[in-house]
């Protein structure tokens, strides 16, 4: 083979190569994103239906019941309320009054069941979803 | 009161290691480039006293945790006077602070070593390396002087410390971060001989022999330092998983994937003399990808179970030492980069044209968890909504690149240099290829479902085992094979145990959350595990709540298991932790959830098959590591 076939085959591989891993991230990209949707949006209907998406916010006081195995909370950003429930084992530092983000589908009763339930390594630490969550209802609150 | 005048010690050597590390910046790099002799052999002095000062400075703050001063913010925010001792040195890196205080110091070590173990390079050469980490520390320097000071002051004392994060008091924490920077800040080494080498416009052989060393050895480090995170996530954090492509994670994996191609592409370099813009490209990313690790985790940009609360200003400053590093290195590579591009002529079918395909798959594969981490980021920094990227994306791009690395990775050994011949290379692989496709159709079998997956993972697995032990064999009869032979072979048989693991676990493990009282039952992978009882026990610094479960098999009692949730004395948060039962073939893991109504507890088991073997390859791999550095024509090199 002349040399100037093989640099073409080689080049001509690379970016073969490099198109078949774009489409491979673009295609998982687009089906593997979670949007983060506040609980005010949630409630007037803004969230993605039939597909999973994050809430962040604060667990409601005096809101966590356990039934067995299957837990529920309500996830609120002080404004309005979602209430969550969710089976199997919550992570140590989930608790009422704190931030925490959830994971999971909307089912047509209102209720969100979450698949994940995520908290964070440290107490003092508020997830920068739960807090936004809340600002953004309070800005929308004052106006 | 009176406070001990110590810290201030510790912050003066700080203050004068700045000015040491300016002149071991500036001075030799101004002296090789106009031949000036006096000021080139500045380097080597100045890099010892820099590594001295960052020593004592380094020293003072642990010393400050000893002794429990309480008067030194750091410690008063990161210890407490009832953590136990070995605890409070782990905790002089459990901060912000305190870890970048130890970047420097493993940064002005790595760059001592290099002077001390450069007595035989041409001393420009030396001048330009030691030059270019001396202008990484300064920078450095200046950030921890400018935004994190670990000496600042708190005064009045505080009557006790803040205790650190109770999931933090591990061993994995004790030894994680020091084992994961010094890989990180290794690859300055061999970012600065890159950049020494464009600055002369001397990349040859010889100068790709010195730097390989130095990179294998960083890249030890990050193997290790990788798998001991993984390793402590999985016991400690009580997830039960062992990657979560979490963007920390993420961080340290994206220069270890560019530091692995680097490796094998300095070989070419070394061996072939090709290659060498790639390398010298490579060398630049995986220093700038330690570095962009290193704003990602510090600057708290990232939504990650690792994001602490952070200040904002010190994410603007690693960004701007971020973009001038990589914005001046890459700036000087498009002037200087050698103009020949390939090296020495290689057909189509040469170990060459496979070292460079594993390349570029790797190259991909960092990028593209780049993309993933980053992009959250992005979307967010465009305002365009809150997302988050989860590990479906990590895996359906990740698994499907690293197929063909695997692939390649098994015949690349074989292939010779320049040129190969295709038949000759399909008639030694034959039997490998036999015996890895009765794997893949044999192990699901026995091992229960077979998915397609599965399969393919120990196709590759065995594929790669059975062509290493091939090679031995032949390599045995020829003569005694080199440490460096033996490295590769210990490095490619470690990632097959490693896929192994990956795919036994991925496929066949069993997680089930039940509740259970006491004498209830569960059984997982033909274990059966009970509950006996659930009571109080008392820890040196927490109150726990302990079960006490048999794990039984085939109705015979063979092991008991203590599972424990903790409250420690000195924080709110409760911890748990797991009991594993640890086995070659398999794992079982069980940690205590809520309790619940009835006497009973909701309880968490795990059955592991093969987990270990994941943190077994990487071992190996990092034993194949060290095989490659102890060569001798390394060694020959230092006897001279």
């Amino acid at each position: 083979m002349k040399p100037r076939h093989k640099r073409a085959l080689i080049i001509v591989g690379a970016l073969a190569t490099l198109a078949i891993a774009a489409v491979l991230i673009l295609n998982a990209l687009n089906s593997n994103i979670a949007l983060y949707v506040t609980p005010s949006e949630v409630t007037a209907g803004k969230a993605p239906k039939g597909q999973t998406f994050r809430i962040g916010g604060l667990v409601k006081d005096g809101s966590l019941k356990r039934d067995e195995l299957v837990v529920h909370f309500i996830i609120t950003d002080l404004v309005k309320e979602i209430p969550v429930s969710y089976k199997g084992i919550l992570p140590d530092l989930f608790k009422e009054g704190k931030g925490a983000v959830v994971q999971g589908k909307l089912s047509p009763d209102g209720q969100f069941v979450a698949s994940e339930v995520l908290a964070k390594h440290d107490e003092n630490y508020m997830p920068p979803e739960a807090k936004h969550a809340l600002e953004q209802a309070q800005k929308n609150g004052a106006k | 009161m009176e406070y001990s005048m110590i810290p201030e010690i510790g912050h003066f050597a700080l203050i004068l290691a700045l000015g040491v590390s300016i002149i071991q910046g500036v001075l030799p790099l101004i002296g090789a480039q106009q031949g000036r002799r006096e000021w080139l052999v500045l380097a080597r002095p100045a890099t010892q006293i820099s590594f001295m000062l960052l020593a004592i400075s380094f020293c003072v703050l642990a010393w400050s945790f000893y002794v429990n001063d309480f008067s030194v913010l750091y410690v008063a925010e990161h210890s407490n006077s009832q953590l136990p001792t070995v605890y409070r040195l782990g905790a002089v890196w459990g901060g912000h602070e305190g870890s970048l205080l130890l970047w420097i110091f493993l940064l002005t070590g790595w760059a001592f070593a290099v002077a001390q173990l450069s007595k035989t390079l041409d001393e420009f050469m030396v001048a330009r390396v030691l030059g270019v980490l001396g202008l990484v520390a300064t920078g450095l320097l200046l950030f921890v002087l400018a935004t994190s000071n670990p000496f600042e002051r708190l005064l009045p004392a505080a009557q006790d410390g803040r205790s650190l994060n109770p999931l933090l008091q591990d061993p994995g924490l004790v030894f994680h971060p020091p084992m994961l920077y010094m890989g990180y800040v290794g690859f300055s080494v061999a970012f600065a001989f890159a950049i020494a080498s464009l600055l002369t416009g001397k990349l040859d052989a010889a100068w790709a022999r010195w730097s390989r060393p130095w990179t294998t050895t960083a890249w030890i480090f990050l193997t290790l330092g990788i798998a001991l995170g993984s390793w402590w996530a999985y016991y400690e954090l009580g997830w039960g998983g062992w990657w979560f492509w979490d963007p920390v994670e993420n961080a340290s994996f994206m220069p270890w994937l560019i530091g692995t191609a680097l490796l094998h592409s300095l070989a070419v370099t070394e061996k072939r003399g090709g290659f060498k813009n790639w390398t010298v490209l490579l060398a630049i990313i995986a220093f700038s990808m330690s570095l962009l690790g290193t704003f990602l985790v510090r600057s708290g940009v990232l939504t990650s179970v690792h994001a602490f609360a952070t200040d904002p200003r010190r994410g603007i400053f690693i960004l701007i030492l971020l973009s001038l590093v990589v914005g001046s290195s890459l700036f000087l590579y498009a002037l200087r980069a050698p103009r020949s591009t390939l090296g020495g002529a290689f057909s189509l079918m040469s170990r060459e044209t496979l070292m460079l395909l594993g390349n570029v798959f790797l190259v991909v594969a960092a990028a593209s968890v780049l993309l993933g981490t980053l992009y959250p980021l992005l979307i967010d920094a465009l305002n365009l909504g809150k997302i988050s990227v989860g590990p479906p994306y990590f895996n359906a791009v990740f698994v499907p690149i690293m197929v063909p690395v695997l692939f390649l990775l098994a015949i690349g050994p074989w292939a010779s240099w320049k040129s190969t011949n295709l038949v000759a290379l399909l008639k030694r692989l034959w039997l490998a290829a036999v015996i890895a496709l009765v794997a893949a159709i044999l192990i699901p079998r026995m091992m229960g479902e077979f998915t397609i997956l599965t399969a393919l993972g120990f196709l590759l697995s065995f594929w790669i085992i059975a062509s290493g032990v091939l090679q031995i064999i032949r390599q045995f009869k020829v003569g005694k094979p080199t440490r460096s032979f033996i490295g590769m072979q210990l490095g490619h048989v470690g990632i097959a145990v490693f896929v192994i693991g990956v795919t036994m676990v991925g496929a066949y493990q069993e997680e089930k959350d039940v509740r259970m009282a006491p004498g209830d039952m569960v059984s997982v992978g033909g274990y059966q595990i009970r509950l006996v009882e659930v009571r109080p026990a008392q820890g040196p610094n927490y109150q726990a709540t302990r079960g006490t479960f048999e794990l039984g098999r085939h109705g015979t009692v063979e092991e008991f298991l203590y599972p424990e949730k903790r409250n420690y004395d000195s924080s709110t948060m409760p911890m748990t932790e797991a009991a594993i039962n640890a086995g070659l073939t398999r794992d079982i893991y069980v940690s205590l959830g809520e309790p619940l109504e009835g006497n009973a507890w909701a309880v968490r088991v795990y059955y592991k098959p093969f987990v270990d073997w994941i943190w077994g390859g990487c071992l190996l791999m990092a034993l194949g590591g060290f095989f490659a550095v102890m060569d001798k024509r390394y060694r020959l090199r230092l006897q001279k």
